[in-house]
This record gives structure tokens, C-alpha cells and sequence, in this order.
């Protein structure tokens, strides 16, 4: 693993962004970062910066109109980059199933690395994806360098 | 005569939590025009209403994250409308406790988002420490943190027992001295006070005109709230409206820092309004005709309107939410401030994008 990587997953910076969510994984997103739940033990820091983010942390089912930012945004995340789904609905739409405006989850748009479950999601499920994206994060570094 | 700059806010901004665009028109430092531009969160939710009323059920939570509970109690008060029936008390009285719950968790959010808007980091994770014991404790009562889902049509579905009474009345004992310190905070801190006095203005004849609801109207004197209306459980127990008439940034943080601790007094009062009894009765039948209801949701007046056509399926499911009237005022409170105030503007009217758009 080289050096960049080594100090980088020990310092994940987020992005967080709603794409059409009814706020309620937001809140727990919100309670993430905040005393309680403190996912800033593994270095994580919401800094709502696409060009300093490493960690996406998405919500909603994607809306129409939100389709084109949300692949913006990725674009302009530097690589190595994670893309977490936070909720039933980012992954899969579900509540909001067949409505139409809606682009039935995340990964119609982006590709994503971690589906997190939960309606709302909770701060446990979301340390937990989270910690998954940061190994995650570690074996797509080791094979780079094996390559 | 110079033309004005034209920058964007949004829809992803530091400052907001949700998809949100303003198109700021400024001179030199100075917010001359200010348009919104919303719909980024718009999923079609009451064409996905109408379907099936059953599911509804599930769904109206799913308006908005932040007053879950109120959308459902607003919901199952209309379809109670149509059906004509009495909610036992003991159910209206639960249903209270937790609107009011809820309302301090939304409150302790605006609040906190307000803090960290300005930069006060420390501020805002007091706000959510204090935040989560109220959101531990609907956990407790209803088994869910967020869509607590615990109101249903005719009662609720969960009750309460002696001892999560007795624990509902030590939390209330243990938030209300938290509360107080930080409201000490918000009403004297030097920083926080010259940062927010005389800071986007509503004045009273504006915040009529907007047709602004809530937090919003009371701090700018319109003395309107819903909850004296009676529905509920709020008929039995002693409200006092919380108003100021400054119209400024401070005077909707000190309503909301207020508010929430009166909420604490609801909540004690109702705790000992609960008698034993029935928590919920039987509906039979499809719905048919038409329910009007309102309730004072954390942001303001929340309207259902619902007309049933006796099947599954309702003919229309109109929502009203106090975001979509709140919202707007920014326009008319931005022109003449400073650009680095902005944020700080449009967060201390609490906008809600997931109820506005829908």
C-alpha cells in the first residue's frame, strides 16, 4: 500500500448528498458525525467539498432533476473514491418504488461499493458501511499495487 | 449604473442539508434579488398516496424524514374525519407526547444547523448531544428513531406502560436543565447575538403577506397556532404560544429554543393525563367521502385534505406543508443583507426541501 493510501484511509473525508430522500437517513447521517455515533474515530470529517471528498455518502432515490448533479458531482470526486448508499431507497428506491420521478436508487446513476439497508438507516448500519468502504478502500489499494 | 452580479447558491451547498438552488443578484457585497429555485426533490408523493390508502400508511411518513410523525397524525386525523369516529383519549394523549417529542428533535436540529451556519462547531454538537435523549427516548416508546410509525386510523398502535411513563417524566427532568443552559447560550452569547440581531428582517406586514406559518410568523408577531385549535390532546392541556416581534434571525432561534421547552411542560402535563384504557378501536369499511384536517407541525400549519371514493384507492390526497410557505420568504428577506449571511438566513427559516417539493 503506498504512502497516499496509508494516511488517507486513516482520513476519509465525506461528502454527503440528498438526492430526493425524505431527510430521514439524513438526520442519522447528521447524528453520525455528531458526539454519540462520532464516526470521526476512524477520521471521517463531512467537508461538502466534491474536489477534497473521498467518501460519498448518498441518500435518496435519485430524482430526475437531482440525476445530472449527482453524476457532476461524482466526476469531480478525485480518485481513489467509495460510494456508499445510505438507505433502502438509495439502494434500491424501494418506498418510492414506480413513482415517477424517481430513478429507482443509486446505481442507475454511479456505480456503488456499499449498500447500506434501513428505512431510515441507522447510525449503526451506517458505521458499519462505513467501515466497510474504508477496508474496501485498502484491497482496491493493495491490488493496484500487486498489478 | 453597474449591472448587477448573478451567482448561484446550490443545490449542493456546505451549508444545506438538502438540494436547494437561490440565484443571488448582488452588488458588491450587498443581496439586491433572490429567486428560488426549487423542485429537486420533487418524487410525485401524492400521486404515490392515492394508490392504495392501506399503504399510505406506510408511506405518509415518507413525506418528510424531520416531522414524520405529524404527516401520519395529520393523515389518520383526516381518514378519522371521514370515517366519523372518536379516538379514545388515552391514544389522542400518546399521540401528543410524541408530536411533542418530536417537536424538540426538530427544533434541537434547526437549532444546531443554525450554530453550525455560523460556524459555532461546538454549539452544534451540544445541540445534537442534548437532541439525541430525545431521540433515544421515542426509540424507547415507539421501537423506531426516525418514522416512529406508531400512529394508525382509529388509535395507535403501540402504548405506553407504567414505567416507560416514569422514564418518559425522567428524561423530560433530565433534557429540561440542557435545554436551559444552552437556550442561556443562544439568548446571551456576544457572538451569537451580534451575529443574528437585526439579521434578515420579516417584518410583521411581510410575514403576512409571504403567508408565513409557525416559528416564522410568531417571531415576526402574528400570534397563529394551530395546536389552539384543540386537536389531539391539545384541548386538555395549558398552551402558551410562544411570540416575539422582532422578525429577525434571533427571534426565530429564540422561538424555537423557547418552544422547546415548553414542549417539556406538554409533555408533562399530558403524562399526567393518562388513564387507563383503550389505546385503539376498529374501522370497518373503505373510506368514502371527503376529511380535512390540520396540525401545528415543528415548522408551522400542516393541512391534509383527502377525498376517499370508497376503494382502495383515494381519488385525491392533497398535502399542505409549512415548508412550502416558509420557504419562499427568503425572497423577501435576503435583498439588503450581507452575502456571508446567506446561509445564515435561509437556515433560521428551518427550510424543509423534502416537504416543500414532495
Amino acid at each position: 500500500m503506498g504512502l497516499l493510501d496509508k494516511i488517507g484511509t486513516k482520513s476519509p473525508w465525506i461528502l454527503h448528498f440528498d438526492t430526493g430522500s425524505c431527510n430521514g437517513c439524513d438526520l442519522e447521517i447528521w447524528a453520525l458525525l455528531t458526539p454519540k455515533y462520532d464516526v470521526e474515530r476512524f477520521g471521517g470529517i463531512n467537508r461538502a467539498n466534491p474536489k477534497q471528498a473521498d467518501i460519498l455518502l448518498i441518500t435518496g432515490p435519485v430524482t430526475m432533476r437531482c440525476e445530472d448533479r449527482l453524476r457532476n458531482l461524482y466526476e469531480q470526486v478525485p480518485e481513489p473514491k467509495l460510494v456508499v448508499a445510505c438507505g433502502n431507497c438509495a439502494s434500491t428506491g424501494a418506498p418510492f418504488h414506480n413513482c415517477y420521478n424517481v430513478c429507482q436508487g443509486v446505481d442507475k446513476v454511479i456505480p456503488v461499493d456499499v449498500y447500506v439497508p434501513g428505512c431510515a438507516a441507522c447510525p449503526e448500519a451506517l458505521i458499519d458501511g462505513f467501515v466497510r468502504a474504508l477496508s474496501l478502500w485498502e484491497d482496491k489499494a493493495r491490488r493496484r499495487e500487486s498489478e | 449604473m453597474k449591472r448587477p452580479t448573478t451567482i448561484p447558491i446550490g443545490p449542493q451547498h456546505p451549508a444545506f442539508l438538502e438540494p436547494l438552488n437561490i440565484g443571488l443578484e448582488l452588488e458588491e457585497e450587498r443581496v439586491v434579488g433572490a429567486t428560488l429555485n426549487l423542485g429537486y426533490n420533487h418524487r410525485g408523493m401524492e400521486y404515490a398516496l392515492a394508490l392504495d390508502y392501506k399503504k399510505t400508511q406506510y408511506l405518509v411518513e415518507r413525506v418528510c424524514g424531520i416531522c414524520s410523525n405529524h404527516h401520519s397524525a395529520a393523515y389518520c386525523q383526516t381518514m378519522e374525519d371521514i370515517y366519523d369516529i372518536e379516538v379514545p383519549v388515552r391514544a389522542k394523549v400518546i399521540r401528543t407526547i410524541m408530536m411533542e417529542c418530536q417537536r424538540i428533535t426538530s427544533h434541537l436540529l434547526a437549532l444546531g444547523h443554525t450554530a453550525e451556519t455560523m460556524g459555532y462547531e461546538n454549539l452544534f454538537m451540544q445541540c445534537f448531544r442534548e437532541r439525541e435523549l430525545a431521540m433515544r427516548l421515542v426509540n424507547e416508546i415507539s421501537g423506531n428513531r426516525v418514522h416512529y410509525s406508531i400512529n394508525v386510523i382509529g388509535g395507535i398502535k403501540r402504548d405506553m406502560d407504567a414505567g416507560m411513563e416514569r422514564h418518559t417524566a425522567n428524561v423530560m427532568r433530565e433534557l429540561r436543565p440542557l435545554l436551559e443552559d444552552l437556550r442561556d447560550v443562544f439568548a446571551r452569547d456576544n457572538t451569537l447575538v451580534k451575529r443574528m440581531k437585526d439579521v434578515g428582517v420579516l417584518t410583521n406586514e411581510q410575514a403576512r403577506d409571504w403567508c408565513t406559518v409557525g416559528p416564522v410568523a410568531r417571531a415576526s408577531g402574528l400570534p397563529q397556532d394551530i395546536r389552539e385549535d384543540g386537536f389531539a390532546a391539545y384541548d386538555m392541556i395549558d398552551l402558551k404560544p410562544v411570540v416575539r416581534d422582532e422578525g429577525d434571525c434571533y427571534a426565530r432561534t429564540m422561538v424555537r429554543m423557547d418552544e422547546c421547552l415548553h414542549s417539556i411542560d406538554l409533555i408533562e402535563e399530558c403524562l399526567k393525563l393518562l388513564d387507563e384504557g383503550p389505546v385503539i378501536m376498529t374501522v370497518k369499511g373503505h373510506p368514502t367521502g371527503e376529511g380535512l384536517s390540520r396540525v401545528e407541525a415543528p415548522r408551522g400549519e400542516l393541512l391534509y385534505h383527502v377525498k376517499a371514493i370508497g376503494g382502495l384507492q383515494l381519488d385525491r390526497i392533497k398535502i399542505r406543508t409549512p415548508a412550502f410557505l416558509n420557504v419562499p420568504s427568503v425572497q423577501a428577506m435576503l435583498p439588503g443583507s450581507r452575502l456571508a449571511d446567506v446561509p445564515l438566513i435561509t437556515v433560521s427559516v428551518d427550510p424543509c426541501i423534502c416537504c416543500t417539493d414532495r
